[in-house]
């Protein structure tokens, strides 16, 4: 029996071929229809890491607290003068933001090499990795939150209107971190050297996204590399929540545009760049 | 080996006047693994010494060569051949979850399967990784909530159910896995060792779950290195080595084949 025969042969006993990756929207609608595992897989991973610790889930708030704090004392006295104005709202909502970011390009790169057993025994769409490890970092990330508008409010005497666009900046980040994570994950299963820069390339973000320092006071003198600046979607999205929160900030309408492109973009890229290698998934 | 290798068998893909109903049709199936071999290879030349020698080789490990065979319905077929034949690695690749180098696997539906080396989460408890892998079998939260004390009692553990798997025994995570896969009826189920692991009680009753499968039309793959329970359970035997084909038909006969074979070969 020949090729041809064997397709006409499959197809007349109603047989489909294996492991043949399924059209992208079909795969998406797969995707949809298994929304309650994604789900409860990321509250037990996270209930899992969590339990072995005393501390457990306090950890996702004291951690980023700590962090905040030692960065506000050592940029604080390293950049006295040029501080941006009302630094430690500034700081510490750059700093949370920035951690979810970073993680979730870090569990994200990890999300099928580090489940390598559960790709080799169940078969499900392999998307639901890296999503699983986003919706974590986002389940992390409400706590974190809600602690920075409280210290927010605590320190400024009160919190802004602007507030309002909050949770649309959380829609954009989340977005943008699902696409982060989407193209790492594959990347690193290809190429595991490339899991090693990615520590790397989360410090370049850090100190390149005007984390603790105002990148509009330093780039003041220069409008060209400030619109270059600006483009950056870790600065861009960071800047917007700091409008949302920050006392003396404001929700530029232009910060918008490189936000929503990035996250829109990378996400749509990062969707197609993942399916399109569904079917090399699972080797070692 | 070519008397059993004949068409009554169904070796190589199915005859078209044959009008047996097939569920799987594998074509001349190749698996190549590729791995990236650190350190130095014990070859004449490598002995010169130096850190220079010492290179990263790209080895690739030809691990199913051209295998083909089609099932029908009703078969429970045993795989069987001697340690790194190229057993589990042909079950995987036809359940859709290693790809393929070379040839077509069909099948009427997505087969399962339920392996040794199949971990779900380590690090959650028994009653979630119940949950969760029936949700990822395609039951809603609600129904695998209803089912987990039903599922615990099969595989018999509910007293640790509360404990995370990775403080079970080998034995017991293998019979809460089977007990897990067998909620649902699979129209093809591949079991890669399970029914060896588990005391006599546990086999028993998941040997008599694996009949009542089969009884329900679906079709079932055992790989196993005991020959009793492929003989009470299947009604075909195939027979891997080194990634060939070797025997394929009656239980008896291949066994009789693989056991003489494994006696003129220590």
């Amino acid at each position: 029996m020949n090729k041809q025969e064997l397709v006409a042969y499959a197809e007349a006993h109603g047989l489909s071929r294996m492991g043949a990756r399924p059209p992208l929207w079909n795969y998406l609608v797969e995707v949809w229809q298994r929304r309650e595992f994604v789900i409860a897989m990321s509250k037990f991973a996270n209930e899992a890491q969590n339990a072995r610790t005393r501390l457990g889930k306090w950890w996702l708030i004291l951690l980023p607290v700590f962090q905040a704090t030692v960065y506000g004392l050592i940029f604080g006295f390293i950049l006295d003068s040029a501080r941006p104005d009302n630094f430690i709202p500034y700081l510490f909502t750059g700093v949370f933001l920035f951690t979810f970011i970073s993680s979730s390009f870090t569990t994200g790169s990890t999300a099928l090499t580090s489940n390598a057993g559960l790709i080799r025994s169940l078969s499900f769409p392999r998307m639901m990795l890296p999503l699983s490890t986003v919706i974590r970092q986002f389940l992390n990330l409400v706590p974190v939150l809600g602690l920075l508008i409280v210290l927010v409010a605590i320190m400024q005497g009160g919190l802004k209107l602007e507030i309002l666009y909050l949770p649309l900046v959380i829609v954009v980040l989340v977005i943008f971190g699902l696409g982060m994570a989407l193209v790492a994950a594959r990347l690193n299963m290809q190429l595991q050297d490339l899991g090693k820069l990615i520590p790397f390339a989360n410090r370049v973000i850090f100190y390149t996204s005007g984390i603790f320092f105002s990148i509009e006071n330093l780039l003041a003198g220069n409008p060209t590399l400030l619109a270059i600046a600006q483009w950056n979607p870790v600065y861009a999205i960071i800047s917007l929540a700091r409008g949302a929160l920050v006392v003396g900030y404001e929700v530029d309408p232009w910060m918008w545009v490189p936000s929503l492109v990035w996250a829109l973009g990378l996400s749509i890229l990062g969707t197609v760049y993942f399916w399109a290698a569904e079917e090399r998934y699972g080797r070692d | 080996m070519a008397a059993t290798k004949g068409k009554a068998s169904g070796a190589t893909p199915a005859q078209p006047n044959d009008n047996r109903k097939p569920i799987i049709v594998v074509d001349d199936v190749h698996v190549v693994y590729k791995i990236h071999a650190g350190g130095r290879v014990a070859t004449p030349g490598a002995d010169r010494g130096g850190l220079l020698t010492k290179r990263t080789k790209l080895r690739t490990v030809h691990a199913v060569k051209g295998v083909s065979f089609t099932i029908y319905e009703g078969e429970t077929v045993g795989i069987i051949g001697s340690n790194g034949s190229g057993k589990s690695t042909l079950m995987r690749a036809i359940a859709g979850l290693i790809p393929i180098d070379q040839g077509d696997i069909y099948a009427t539906a997505r087969p399962s399967l339920l392996g040794v080396g199949a971990v779900l989460l380590p690090a959650l408890t028994g009653e979630r990784n119940i949950l969760l892998g029936g949700m990822a079998m395609g039951f809603s939260r609600k129904h695998m909530e209803e089912a987990s004390k039903k599922i615990a009692e099969f595989a018999g553990m509910e007293e640790f159910i509360d404990l995370p798997m990775r403080t079970y025994s080998s034995g017991m995570s293998a019979r809460l896995r089977f007990a897990i896969a067998a909620h649902r009826n699979h129209e093809i189920l591949i079991i890669d060792e399970a029914l060896a692991v588990g005391d006599a009680q546990f086999r028993a009753r998941s040997e008599a779950r694996v009949r009542e499968m089969r009884e329900q039309a679906g079709t079932v793959f055992l790989v196993s290195h005991s020959m009793t329970s492929i003989l009470d359970t299947c009604n075909r035997v195939i027979w891997l080595e080194k990634g060939v084909l070797r025997a394929d038909g009656d239980p008896q006969t291949v066994i009789d084949e693989y056991k003489a074979h494994m006696d003129a070969n220590p």
